[in-house]
């Protein structure tokens, strides 16, 4: 670890300045994948700015029937909130599957929007990674791909994106507030993230001088949802696949479906294909193999995550016929 | 009522669990200065510049060490009683790099946070030379034979009666290379005071460390002082001396400062050896009726060019099985990557997993349950040597172990249990193990307290190993087990065995049943307070060995003797069965082990609770070999990938189903207390029952470990 500056803000227009101030900063949240970074010397922030003390950990109930989420709720928190429970249980299922206790008591909801990917190379600062080091190639891609994207990647990055909230908020439209100087903005959850192209270091559309205010989720959409995680050991372990699925079925029919992939993407995967599959169709194995084939057309693979295209086709198949 | 065979807690609990106990590593001393290494991360190459003016301009630091100011130490040297390098390249004093990880560079400063940093910004550049890194297409040679390992044994000709056998299995299998991921990571803290010097460091061999530093420093023996009080886990990986502690007692030495350096867990990963992967090939040949006419085991395993040694993959195959025929050879190939090292159960951990994957698969094509196949061919003497077994009753561990797992309800065909969406397997194999036998030095005092003390350098690594010697020598005195004090883990202790092949019980515990009729003697045939009062002495102490150049000598001949006599003696192995069920997802191939029967023919059961802990301990490293354990080595550079417990998958409590283990508590004859080691034996076995439930669940075989699920899906 590095040397580096520590500053406090004690409230919203003081992060702001002192992001905006100190050059080469960054906001410490919880603090359990920037400064995980900073020990690796990954990340090399000169100052941090932490923000745990600003009042950004509430849970509100919107007259529309959402619930604005404040970015800096604990995990942990969010995962236990009654109304979370009880209207988004997808969104508690995906909390509970990530890390472990300690970390979910740490971790915060912006936070985890900005996690970076738990690719070994990038992790590694003797290898060559175009994330952490643009132009200077990708050792995963020819390397071990084990846990690499199938859907999204770009011949520069196949590194996935590791969240598990992201996958649950993709698939229930969240909004996330944004906030700087120049004023407030509001992106879905779905374009936050960005595709690596040839720019696998741009993760986000954050611009340098923005904090996560918090994140809106519009009300729930009908019928049940889920989420599930396959991974390599019960707990504490990235997901290979995940699933987030909300269904409502009338008649035998899909009248309603959202469904989002974690694991397999370079960024939380929103299935829309697989939605346009569905909507209308038959509520039938079927039909939800039709739509994860759909969903997973243009998979691509590299040497080691083959198996990924069979198993989210298999995971999706399985979560819906679980819920119909 | 004797205390051998009482559940008592550990004397060391009370402390562990509060905070007490003083590791290594909380040791301080006045003045102490920290050290962090750098490492290369080349295979094989020459430094061409090392520059370390970052790292000498981060505040606090005290010196940066490299191979153009470090003082010279001295190669490796062999002898009756050898130093135990891990690696033969002596870092920082070679411009060559053997190995991705080497250390090329130790930084002192006043915290260890400097230190880190600093040695994070000694840049090194190097000229690469031509290396081999790719265990896969690696040359592998015949292993020679040695006093301590057979590279290969035969009899009769087992290929020929292969060929001609009415019924053959001949498969392939891989095992990963491991990690041991002790809690505690190796710390080393150095004090030289003049040319004497003491060392902190958690170790399973404290004379090993004293012997290589001797040799590395030139130091006398005598000059040294190792204290190893309490040990956080070493499986193997804290048997021999890697370069950190050297390093650190060099750091020391040049800046005159007490240093202590704690290696990350990359740093382990990095410096200390792991388990070698294997290919194995397992072939057997059976008659119709299951008896085998051939058993073949054959093995590659892997070297450092720079040190590492052969690991014993087909030994248990020379004891298992009653075949007329069998052929069994080990080969290595030397790759340029960090020295491997033994790592609990070295060789029976993987060998077990291909022959007894092999003798279930053999089974299912016999259509014969898997435990009458295995008791078919038990045989009554060790099928090579024809020698006799010391003990040996696997036949009844099986009954034991079937009926408490209820074994008779399982449904031979594989995917024919089922539970809602969960593929159902009932899978077993055989553990074995076969402990050592070493010797040790110690003394035994009985004061007018009315309390006994026994003193002895042996290891405490978490496993009950003091609570185990105070129940032995309780019993050997006559007394309470309370009132019996143990001091180990320091060289100024009589010297213990190391700890490792299981040995370090058995060992120890024969030299209290020397110690305790001459301490009967010394108080004139009695042990009492009453007895002790007529000498007029506060205390009366006995001991055996000493620790002088004679006496280290003598000790030496005294345990090359006992090995060989008890060579010539039998076969004395912990044999066991191993139960386990899995429950594999039918959609996404997710495997969870979910209910484990163990029932073991181990000897004398000291403590219950502590051996029930070390056979638990064994299985559920033998649950992580078999599901998700696997050290990534990139096979274009040799550098490991995953150096972390989070991306390195030991099994989490999750992964972990309640164990159940049984034992016979029969006493082997031949051994103190007939108690035999059984740190190591809970693992063997253990990979290879779960492939079995895996294949009955599945209806797959997955003979390449570790059984994640895209292999089952």
């Amino acid at each position: 670890m590095r040397t580096f500056s520590y500053v406090r803000a004690d409230d919203v227009d003081a992060a702001l300045r002192a992001i905006t101030d100190e050059p080469n900063a960054k906001f410490l949240g919880g603090g359990t994948n920037l400064v995980d970074l900073m020990r690796e010397d990954i990340e090399r922030p000169d100052t941090v700015v932490d923000i745990t003390r600003l009042p950004l950990a509430e849970v509100e109930e919107l007259p529309d029937g959402g619930v604005r989420i404040g970015a800096l709720l604990r995990n942990s928190h969010l995962a236990a909130h009654p109304v979370i429970r009880s209207r988004y249980p997808m969104v508690a299922q995906a909390v509970l599957s990530g890390a472990s206790g300690q970390l979910r008591n740490m971790a915060t909801v912006g936070g985890n929007l900005m996690q970076r990917t738990r690719c070994l190379y990038f992790y590694d600062d003797a290898a060559a990674c175009n994330k952490r080091e643009p132009g200077s190639g990708c050792a995963a891609i020819g390397g071990f791909s084990r846990s690499h994207a199938v859907l999204g990647a770009s011949a520069s990055c196949a590194a996935t994106h590791p969240s598990d909230l992201c996958v649950a908020l993709a698939a229930l439209d969240a909004i996330v507030e944004l906030r700087s100087s120049r004023g407030t903005r509001r992106v879905p959850l779905v374009d936050f993230h960005r595709m690596p192209g040839d720019t696998p270091e741009i993760e986000t559309v954050l611009a340098d001088d923005e904090l996560i205010t918090a994140v809106e989720l519009p009300p729930p959409p009908s019928g049940v949802s889920r989420y599930r995680k396959v991974r390599d050991r019960a707990s504490y372990a990235f997901a290979l696949v995940s699933v987030a699925a909300a269904l409502d079925v009338q008649d035998g029919v899909v009248s309603s479906i959202r469904l989002a992939l974690g694991g397999v993407g370079t960024k939380p995967w929103r299935a829309y294909q697989a939605e346009r599959a569905l909507l209308g169709a038959p509520a039938t194995e079927e039909s939800f193999r039709a739509a994860a084939r759909a969903e997973l057309a243009d998979a691509v693979s590299l040497p080691h995550n083959e198996f990924k295209i069979r198993l989210a086709e298999s995971t999706i198949v399985a979560v819906l016929r679980g819920m119909s | 009522m004797t205390a051998i065979g009482q559940a008592f807690d550990r004397v060391d609990g009370a402390i562990k669990t509060t905070g007490a106990a003083k590791f290594s590593a909380d040791q301080t001393y006045p003045g102490l200065a920290h050290a962090a290494l750098t490492h290369a991360s080349t295979a094989r190459g020459r430094i061409t510049e090392i520059d370390t003016t970052d790292a000498t301009r981060v505040p606090g630091v005290l010196a940066v060490i490299t191979h153009h100011n470090a003082p010279k130490m001295k190669m490796p040297s062999v002898g009756l009683m050898p130093p135990v390098f891990g690696t033969t390249v002596v870092c920082l004093n070679t411009d060559e790099v053997h190995w991705d990880g080497q250390p090329v560079a130790v930084v002192v400063a006043e915290t260890q946070e400097a230190a880190r940093a600093a040695a994070a910004r000694v840049r090194v550049s190097c000229s690469p030379l031509p290396s081999a890194v790719d265990f896969s297409t690696a040359e592998a040679k015949p292993q020679k034979n040695s006093m301590l390992q057979a590279g290969s044994a035969r009899k009769g000709d087992a290929l020929a009666a292969l060929e001609s056998a009415p019924v053959a299995v001949d498969r392939e299998f891989t095992t990963p290379p491991h990690n041991h991921n002790a809690i505690e990571p190796h710390t080393t803290t150095a004090v030289w005071d003049g040319d004497r010097l003491t060392v902190h460091e958690p170790t399973q061999n404290i004379g090993g460390v004293r012997r290589t530093l001797s040799a590395a420093f030139g130091v006398p023996i005598d000059k040294i002082r190792v204290v190893s009080e309490h040990v956080g886990g070493g499986f193997g990986g804290k048997g021999l001396v890697w370069p950190g502690t050297i390093l650190a007692v060099l750091a020391a030495r040049v800046t005159g400062r007490p240093v202590r350096l704690v290696l990350t867990r990359e740093g382990v990963y990095r410096t200390v050896g792991g388990r070698t992967p294997s290919v194995q090939r397992v072939a057997i040949g059976a008659d119709r009726e299951g008896r085998m006419t051939s058993l073949v085991h054959t093995s590659v395993t892997r070297v450092g060019r720079t040190g590492g040694g052969p690991e014993g993959v087909t030994i248990q195959s020379s004891h298992l099985y009653d075949a007329r025929n069998i052929l069994l050879r080990q080969n290595i190939a030397e790759v340029d990557l960090l020295a491997n090292t033994f790592m609990r159960a070295p060789g029976e951990a993987i060998g077990t997993f291909a022959l007894e994957s092999t003798v279930d698969e053999l089974a299912h094509e016999l259509h014969m349950d898997p435990i009458d196949l295995r008791m078919r061919n038990e045989p009554t003497r060790d099928p090579i040597g024809d020698k006799p077994f010391t003990r040996r009753n696997l036949r009844a561990a099986y009954e034991l172990g079937a009926k408490e797992f209820g074994w008779e309800q399982r449904t031979p065909q594989p995917r024919s249990m089922r539970d809602g969406q969960w593929l159902i397997g009932w899978g077993v194999a055989t553990a074995f193990h076969p402990p050592v036998h070493l010797v040790a030095n110690a003394s035994l005092r009985f004061s007018t307290d009315g309390t006994a003390l026994l003193r002895c350098g042996f290891h405490e690594m978490g496993m009950g190993a003091a609570t185990a010697q105070a129940q032995i020598t309780a019993d050997a005195l006559g007394i309470p087990f309370e009132a019996v004090r143990v001091e180990h883990g320091d060289s100024s202790l009589p010297a213990g065995p190391m700890a490792g092949g299981s040995n370090q019980t058995g060992s120890v515990a024969a030299a209290v049943h020397t110690l305790a009729p001459k301490l009967r003697r010394a108080l004139g045939g009695e042990i009492s307070v009453e007895a002790l009062a007529r000498k007029r002495k506060p205390y009366v102490e006995v001991s055996i060995g000493a620790d002088s150049p004679l006496g280290r000598a003598t000790g030496q001949a005294r345990l090359m003797s006992k090995f060989l006599r008890d060579r010539r003696k039998g076969v004395r192995a912990v044999t066991g069965a191993q139960f386990c069920e899995v429950r594999v997802d039918a959609d996404t191939g997710e495997i969870r082990v979910s209910r484990w029967v163990g029932a073991f023919d181990c000897g004398t059961v000291i403590n219950p609770k502590t051996a029930a802990s070390q056979l638990r301990g064994g299985i559920v490293l033998g649950i992580g070999a078999a599901l998700s354990e696997e050290t990534l080595v990139d096979p274009r550079t040799g550098r490991i990938m995953n150096p972390s417990l989070a991306e390195y998958h030991l099994p989490v409590h999750a992964d972990v189903p309640e164990i159940d283990v049984h034992w016979l508590d029969e006493p082997d004859p031949t051994m103190p207390a007939g108690l035999l080691g059984v740190g190591e034996v809970g693992v063997t076995g253990a990979a290879a029952a779960v492939a079995n439930a895996v294949f009955h669940a599945t209806g797959k075989r997955v003979r390449d470990l570790p059984i994640t699920l895209d292999k089952v899906v």
